[in-house]
């Protein structure tokens, strides 16, 4: 993507892991959801997180930030295990991380400026007049320049999903998050989503890990792909989406990518 | 990446150099979270500082940039801006390319400016105009929503409510039921509290015996009531509104709607009939409580004995005071689950909105029960009761 002139600032795009799955069973009690789950990403990867309603595609981003711990196998971000780290060093992972949850996950009683600023505030010790041009800036970012004293509900969905875009930006993540972004959104919204989502991906060197069914998206901005099955409780497949819709011999793999002949869009199972 | 070795020691640094009216500013070291931007000296340059002619254009030199992040980006959107005031042409292509694809996203989208807010404080009279108007809505909304229960509560006369049965039970043990703890300990408490303010002032008269009668008939006739009143308003008030004001974020009350289910027969009606139902038993036992709280400190502090105190205390308390006290009680039900019901359904559609209905609910409910107690106090005392 940046051929020609080395750049410093762009990091390798070399296909090194940043975030490693190994073996990783989840649990709720005594009813075992995924089980022997692997699969790394790679720097720069748009990475999805693909299966059924149900197949525990939420669950298994808890599982990589920390939020849940397995029941076996562990998350490594850039070498260094999340899972099952203590607190400070869980802390510190998650800094280097940006977070958009389902509904924006926006809070309702701060402005948007106000949103965006928290983390810098929180994490930095910058000054107020920085983190005014920061919160400018990664408003502008994400195409919210001049709302930065709107309310969370001023806004539509569409919105509201760059403003916590612009909040999971704040602190530089070298890791982007994504719980379904487009869900609820309308077909141009979620385009242009997608390719804010790689334009960022682009010029930040950022890694982006997606959980989605979209397949417009997958197939559009995915460079890999995890393929989760309610069914057999573990990982179906990986690979490239656009490689595994045409190569796969796996029929339940196929009917999702193709979104079947006559079933409906997640009826996989 | 293999120019890490060149890598600024202390972090950032900005040189400038002035060649021929093209000031160029060389971007050195690790320019990351860098605090104060060096903006101030760009701008001393710009204007033409110490005897040197104004720049008239500005370029960027990156290639003694270790590192960077989005304070390198808000320094170079300062210097755009500058030279925009100054009308300085600005060369970008030396900039790293990631930061100059991130700076044309951020200029992609024009500023919405039709979207302009009014300032955060309007003057103090559109204010009090606001504050004035949206009272009056408020007012017209609480009219509507009691006129709307007492249909609802017709229809229900009539048996053609609608609301599940099972929905009913569940409430009359929250409100009830779950209540009764919290009900004792502070019914004890004030019975206790009374006993102990009218004793000090009986034992100068040496009638401590009194002192069942104090109790006896301020907790039948309006405290036992009033105190449970205020209990349920804090907490089955705020659960009411709470609940609601969820359900109206979550749109679970717009389904309701649409598939022709009254929100007020089903989910308004049976809070108000359980609480109205629970609040007479809840004043009942929380008079006997009270009264027990008074007995306590007579027998332990006022060498009353057990028997001259209930004696006393059945003398003084009659039919009548305990009747209309359990009615006050049942009022009090409804006026607090209406509060809290009204509230929830005219909350905004927030997790904020939740929390304001929820304090509101509880304000309603108690400015409402005190009220109506003083009414009630001079509607007995104007029919002689």
């Amino acid at each position: 993507m940046t051929a020609g002139r080395e750049e410093p600032e762009v990091p390798d795009l070399d296909g090194r892991p940043h975030i490693e799955v190994r073996g990783l069973t989840m649990a709720y009690g005594d009813f075992v959801l995924m089980r022997d789950v692997s699969f790394t990403v790679r720097r720069g990867d748009i990475f999805f997180i693909i299966g059924g309603s149900g197949s525990g595609k939420s669950t298994l981003l808890r599982h990589m930030i920390g939020l849940a711990e397995p029941a076996a196998g562990e998350v490594r971000i850039g070498g260094e295990p999340i899972t099952g780290a203590p607190p400070d060093v869980k802390d510190r992972l998650l800094r280097r991380m940006g977070i958009l949850y389902q509904s924006g996950g926006l809070w309702s009683s701060m402005t948007l400026a106000e949103n965006v600023t928290v983390p810098l505030e929180e994490f930095t010790d910058l000054g107020r007049e920085e983190i005014r041009k920061l919160v400018s800036l990664k408003l502008a970012l994400v195409g919210l320049r001049g709302l930065e004293e709107h309310y969370p509900s001023e806004l539509s969905g569409g919105m509201q999903r760059r403003a916590g875009l612009a909040r999971a930006l704040a602190l530089d993540p070298e890791i982007l998050l994504f719980d379904e972004p487009s869900a609820g959104l309308d077909p141009i919204t979620s385009r242009r989503l997608d390719e804010l989502i790689r334009e960022l991906r682009d010029s930040l060197g950022a890694t982006v890990v997606i959980v989605s069914h979209e397949l417009p998206s997958i197939f559009g901005i995915g460079t890999n792909c995890v393929f989760l099955d309610a069914e057999s409780r573990t990982v179906r497949a990986t690979g490239h989406p656009a490689e595994l819709r045409d190569r796969t011999g796996d029929p339940v793999l196929r009917r999702f990518l193709t979104r079947g002949e006559d079933s409906m869009p997640e009826g996989c199972r | 990446m293999a120019r890490t070795e060149r890598t600024a020691p202390g972090g950032a640094r900005l040189e400038l150099d002035l060649r021929d009216g093209t000031l160029l500013l060389h971007l050195v070291g690790e320019w990351r979270r860098v605090g104060p931007s060096p903006i101030r000296e760009v701008e001393r340059r710009l204007a033409g500082a110490e005897g040197a002619p104004p720049a008239s254009c500005v370029a960027f030199d990156a290639s003694a940039l270790a590192g960077w992040d989005s304070t390198l980006l808000t320094f170079v959107r300062d210097v755009l801006d500058r030279c925009a005031e100054r009308d300085v042409a600005v060369e970008k292509s030396g900039l790293p390319g990631g930061a100059r694809r991130l700076l044309d996203l951020a200029e992609s989208v024009p500023e919405q400016r039709d979207a302009g807010r009014a300032p955060r404080s309007p003057p103090i009279v559109d204010r009090i105009g606001e504050i004035t108007i949206e009272t009056g809505r408020s007012a017209a909304e609480g009219i509507e929503f009691v006129g709307s229960a007492t249909l609802a509560f017709g229809r229900l006369l009539g048996g053609r409510a609608r609301f599940r049965g099972s929905d009913l039970v569940l409430l009359v043990q929250q409100t009830g039921a779950e209540a009764l703890p919290i009900v004792t300990l502070v019914s004890f408490l004030l019975g206790l509290i009374l006993a102990f303010v009218g004793a000090v002032q009986l034992e100068r008269f040496g009638a401590t015996i009194y002192v069942a009668d104090l109790v006896g008939i301020a907790m039948v006739r309006d405290m036992g009531a009033l105190i449970t009143g205020i209990v349920m308003a804090g907490r089955s008030g705020a659960a009411f509104a709470a609940q609601l004001a969820s359900m109206k974020v979550t749109q679970e009350i717009d389904a309701l709607a649409t598939m022709g289910i009254s929100p007020m027969e089903y989910l308004v009606l049976p809070r108000i009939l359980a609480l109205c139902a629970m609040m007479p038993i809840l004043t009942l036992y929380s008079d006997l409580l009270g009264i027990l709280g008074g007995l306590f400190i007579g027998t332990g502090l006022l060498d009353l004995s057990f028997t001259e105190y209930v004696q006393q205390t059945t003398d003084a308390v009659g039919v009548g005071d305990l009747v209309g006290g359990v009615l006050k009680g049942a009022a009090y039900g409804v006026l607090v689950a209406v509060a809290g019901c009204l509230r929830g359904m005219q909350a905004e559609r927030s997790s904020a909105g939740v929390g304001k209905a929820t304090t509101s609910a509880v304000v309603t409910g108690i400015v409402a029960i005190i009220a109506a107690c003083g009414l009630f106090q001079f509607v007995f005392y104007v029919l002689e009761l």
